[in-house]
Order: structure tokens, then sequence, then C-alpha cells
């Protein structure tokens, strides 16, 4: 008997201390995750609350976030931008479809403009336990001590610009349309965008910041996983004929394609101005199968009657997509948020590109593709 | 006959019926969905300006053969007279001709009309979306005064879709409605 009662003493002792080690591992855990921020589920009121400054007052960004430039920016009316993503702890983004990358919970944006050396707004991003994204925008003072959240409808005349026109800083509605466009709703951060072969010669190309956060460094970092092996093998670059198609259609990637895609909900317009990199690659970028030579089926106000093509080759006066992009009228412009400015860089880039395309279509797709082409580009 | 063919008919009838019935479920479901949407598109307010009011023996009344058809086309207007005041807005006696700081809308054609009707190249998540967000299409440029997007992006998934099953079968109308004009600055 007393020796039963010995063994089971000891093994009540040896459960004893498992259970101890497991609820002391319980308790780090817990305490490692009650460190961590937790997620937002509404944007907190102050910038320094969505945890982008180690040291607000002297806008010392955490150093574990990862500052990065996309090869193609989006044009903000000539704003200087800087980005910074944070993802959890031993998190990682699954690039396994490297057209629409999943992040991870907790991941976390930010991307600040400035005009004249002054810091105008810092936009916020932050994925939620439910898939979604919050999407919030905090307008910095004049004296830059405080940055503070918008009205979820924006905020208009943040920025003179000049010639009655101004920065409007976006609506929560502003940031959806855009975003929302693709299923990956991250704009700037993909496969192409921080491919290790960039263009030189990018418009508004920005250096790349340390500490040159591009594919390489994802996947080396274990940041970026399942990424495909012939995607980092062989750096994305725009399929073209002459760096000057690869750097205007890349443009369009950044400027356009996150709306006119294939994969978002204006697919149905079989309009696509993105790259991809996955299956649905063909030999031709998307854009030239579903631009170039393809009628327009809507209208939009003032449009002249022999502008008929999206791109008509060697004639950029008669082509619609080109007419857009040079317009700031509401109705028409395009983008249709985020500029009041026409980037006259780009309308010469994409004139260029179009006065140097050679009539007929070159796509052999595109015959297919008009015949399914359908609706008015919004 | 012989006992096989009798199993047979017997097996045939007994997979057919609820094929059938699946059917006339499914039948009944979508017109179900389609009188829902009649009825948000009544009380909405969606008749108000989309269809055009006409001078009856008792007042102005909807004209129901232009039902939803927006903004007649061949309605000739004189320029709007500009915003005094607090008087910043004004209205044609049809409801269809809004002025503005904005500038001056028309309402839409929601009629299905393949040539001339708004939401004809709109798929269902679309037209969500612009009620949502106030956007063509849910991403393109911004719908203007006084369409009460705000009030009807808070409907339900199930009402919108109500709504938009409805627009697609209710008789077409070919009606061009002008291009608004944006105010100038």
């Amino acid at each position: 008997m007393p020796v039963l009662s010995e063994m089971r003493t000891r093994r009540i002792g040896r459960w004893t201390s498992i259970i101890g080690v497991a609820l002391a591992a319980i308790a780090l855990l817990g305490s490692a995750a009650a460190a961590r921020r937790p997620l937002s589920r509404s944007a907190p009121e102050l910038l320094q609350e969505t945890g982008l400054y180690a040291d607000f007052g002297r806008h010392q960004v955490d150093p574990r976030h990862l500052e990065f430039a996309p090869q193609y920016p989006l044009w903000s009316d000539g704003a200087a931008k800087k980005r910074w993503i944070s993802l959890p702890a031993r998190a990682a983004i699954d690039g396994s479809n490297p057209d629409v990358w999943a992040f991870p919970a907790g991941t976390r944006f930010w991307k600040e403009f400035s005009f004249g050396g002054r810091r105008i707004e810092t936009r916020f991003m932050e994925r939620q336990e439910d898939g979604t994204w919050l999407y919030a925008a905090y307008e910095w003072n004049e004296d830059q001590s405080e940055a503070r959240l918008v009205s979820e409808r924006g905020k208009p005349k943040a920025f003179d610009l000049g010639g009655g026109r101004s920065h409007f800083i976006p609506s929560v509605n502003d940031c959806k349309s855009c975003h929302q466009g693709h299923p990956a709703q991250v704009l700037g951060f993909g496969a192409l965008q921080l491919s290790s072969a960039r263009d030189p010669n990018a418009i508004h190309g920005e250096p790349m910041p340390a500490p040159g956060v591009d594919l390489q460094y994802l996947v080396d970092n274990k940041l970026l996983k399942r990424l495909p092996r012939a995607v980092l093998e062989n750096p994305p670059v725009i399929h073209a004929a002459t760096p000057a198609e690869r750097t205007a259609l890349g443009y369009l990637h950044g400027n356009c394609g996150h709306c006119h895609n294939d994969a978002g909900s204006l697919r149905n317009l079989g309009f696509s101005l993105r790259h991809v990199q996955g299956p649905a690659r063909r030999d031709a970028e998307r854009t030239v199968a579903t631009a170039v030579g393809q009628p327009v089926k809507g209208r939009f106000p003032g449009q002249a009657p022999d502008a008929k093509l999206r791109v008509e080759p060697g004639q950029p006066e008669r082509s619609v997509l080109l007419q857009r992009m040079g317009s700031r009228n509401p109705l028409v412009q395009m983008p249709p948020v985020g500029t009041v400015m026409i980037d006259d860089e780009a309308i010469r880039l994409v004139t260029q590109w179009i006065r140097d395309l050679e009539a007929p279509v070159r796509s052999t797709e595109a015959t297919g593709k008009t015949a399914q082409t359908k609706g008015e580009d919004p | 006959m012989k006992a096989s063919r009798i199993l047979l008919i017997a097996a045939a009838v007994a997979m057919s019926v609820p094929a059938i019935a699946l059917a006339q479920s499914k039948t009944s479901a979508k017109s179900a969905q389609v009188k829902r949407g009649e009825y948000m598109t009544m009380v909405s307010g969606c008749h108000d300006c989309h269809t055009p009011l006409k001078m009856g023996a008792n007042g102005p009344e909807p004209d129901m053969s232009r039902m939803l058809s927006g903004h007649p086309q061949d309605m000739q207007l004189p320029p709007a007279p500009g915003p005094t005041g607090p008087w910043n807005a004004h209205v044609a006696a049809t409801l269809t001709a809004w002025a503005g700081p904005w500038g001056v809308s028309y309402t839409a054609n929601l009629t299905p009309d393949p040539e001339t009707g708004v939401l004809r190249d709109f798929t269902e998540q679309q037209f969500i979306q612009t009620m949502r967000t106030g956007k063509h299409q849910g991403q393109g440029r911004q719908i203007l005064p006084p369409m009460p997007w705000p009030m009807i992006g808070k409907m339900t998934d199930q009402d919108l879709k109500a709504i938009f099953a409805y627009l697609r079968q209710i008789p077409p109308v070919k009606n061009k409605v002008p291009d608004p004009i944006i105010a100038t600055q």
C-alpha cells in the first residue's frame, strides 16, 4: 500500500509538473498575445495608436516595419509618398497564387502623402480576423504634431494644389472603390510591383528604400511563402515589344489595373490593364489583348464621334483610354478618384506608345474577346 | 406489361416529380423575389424621380407609360437658374431634372432597354456596390444628387437583389437620358 501510495504521489507529481509547465506556457503565450497590438475593428482616433511609430514625437517609424516602394507607383497629383508594411510575428504572406497574395490577419499597411515637404495625410489598412480590411485616413495638422482620424466621408481641401484645385483625403467608400476592385485588395504590394527586375524607365519611380524589400527579400526572410519557384527564378517583367511599351503597360498596371482586371467585379467589361503571372497569363499582355483595337461599347459625355476604340493603333487622339486619362471632368476622368491633376508625363508616355503601335491589332486573342465584351467603361 | 418495364416507368416518374417540383420552386422563388423588388421600388420612392410626372385631371401623376425610364429625352429645358440664397436647388415639373450647386442631373433610365437603359451592363454585384458606395458600377464616377444612395445603400443584400431582379424584367423603354452638366467652379 505504501508503495502504491508513493507511485500515485509520483504520478500526481509528474502530472502536476506537466500541467504546471503547460499552464506556464499558456500564460507566456497569453502575455505575448497581450503585448501584441489587438486588431483594430474600428480605426483609432490618432495615427500613433495604429502602431506606425516607435517615437511619434520624433516621427521615428518603428524599425520592425518594412518600408517599400512599388516600381510602378500610383499617380497622386505629384504627392511624395512613403509606405510601410507590418506583418504579425511569425506570420507570412501566402504567395501560392502569384496574382492574389493572401495576407495574414493583423497585416498593416501605411501610406504617407506629402506635398511641398509637409505631411498631409497617412492612410492605414489593417486585415481583420474575418478577412476584411479596415480602411482609415489620418490628417496631419499644420505643425506636424498630430495626425487625427478623418471622417468616413473624407476631407476636401486638405492641401491647395493651385489653380482652384486641392487635395482630397478619400472617404472610406473611395478607398473601397479602388482596393475592392481586385480580390487581393492590396494594390502596390504584389509580384510585379516588387519584382527584383525593376523597370529602370518607370515614371515617377522612386529609389528602393532600405532594406530593399523585393520578392527575394521577402522569401529569404520567410515573409512570403509558397510563391511559385518560377516567379522567383524569373522575376516578373511586363511582356513588351520595346522598353517604352514595357513602361507604358507598367504604368497602366499601377494606375488602372486595380479596377480594370479579369478578377474583380468589373471583369464583365472584358477590359484588363493588369499584368498577370498565374495561369491566366498568355502570350500577350492583357492590356494589349483587351484594349488595342477593341471597341468601346458605351460612351462618355463629350466623346468625339470618331473615338470608338479603347486604343486605336497609331491614333492617340482617337483612343478613348487616352482621352479619359487626359480629362479631369468628374464624369469622364480616369482614374475616377484620387487625382485632380492630369499626369502629363504619363500622357506623353501613353501617347507615344499608341503612336508606335502598328495596325492591324497584334493580339490574336482580341477578336474572341470582343464578342464577349460588354459594358460601358465606368 | 412486364414487371421490369413497370418498374422502369415508376422510377422515371419518381425521378421526374422532384425535378419538376424543384423547377417550380425555383420559379416561385424568383417570382417572389421580383414581387419583393416591385414592392421595395414602390415604397422606397424610386418612381418619384425615375418615372416622369405628367399633368392629369387631378394634378401631377406618374406617367406609367414611361415607368422608371428617367428624364424624357424629348423634353426641352431652358438653362437652370443658379442657386440663390437658401433656395439652392431647382427641379423640373417632371421631377426628373434637378439643378443645384453640383450642376444639373437627369434621372436615369432604369428599364432594361438594351440601348439606353443605364443598368444594361450592370451585374447584380455592381448594382449592389453602386448603391453601397454611390459610385457608377460600384467603382466609377460619383453618382450625382439627389439620388439617395446613402439611404438605399443601407438595404440588405436581399432587398437590393430583389430590386435588381424587378428592374431586369419591367417593360423596356427606349429613352436616351441627357448627360449631366457639371457646375463650373
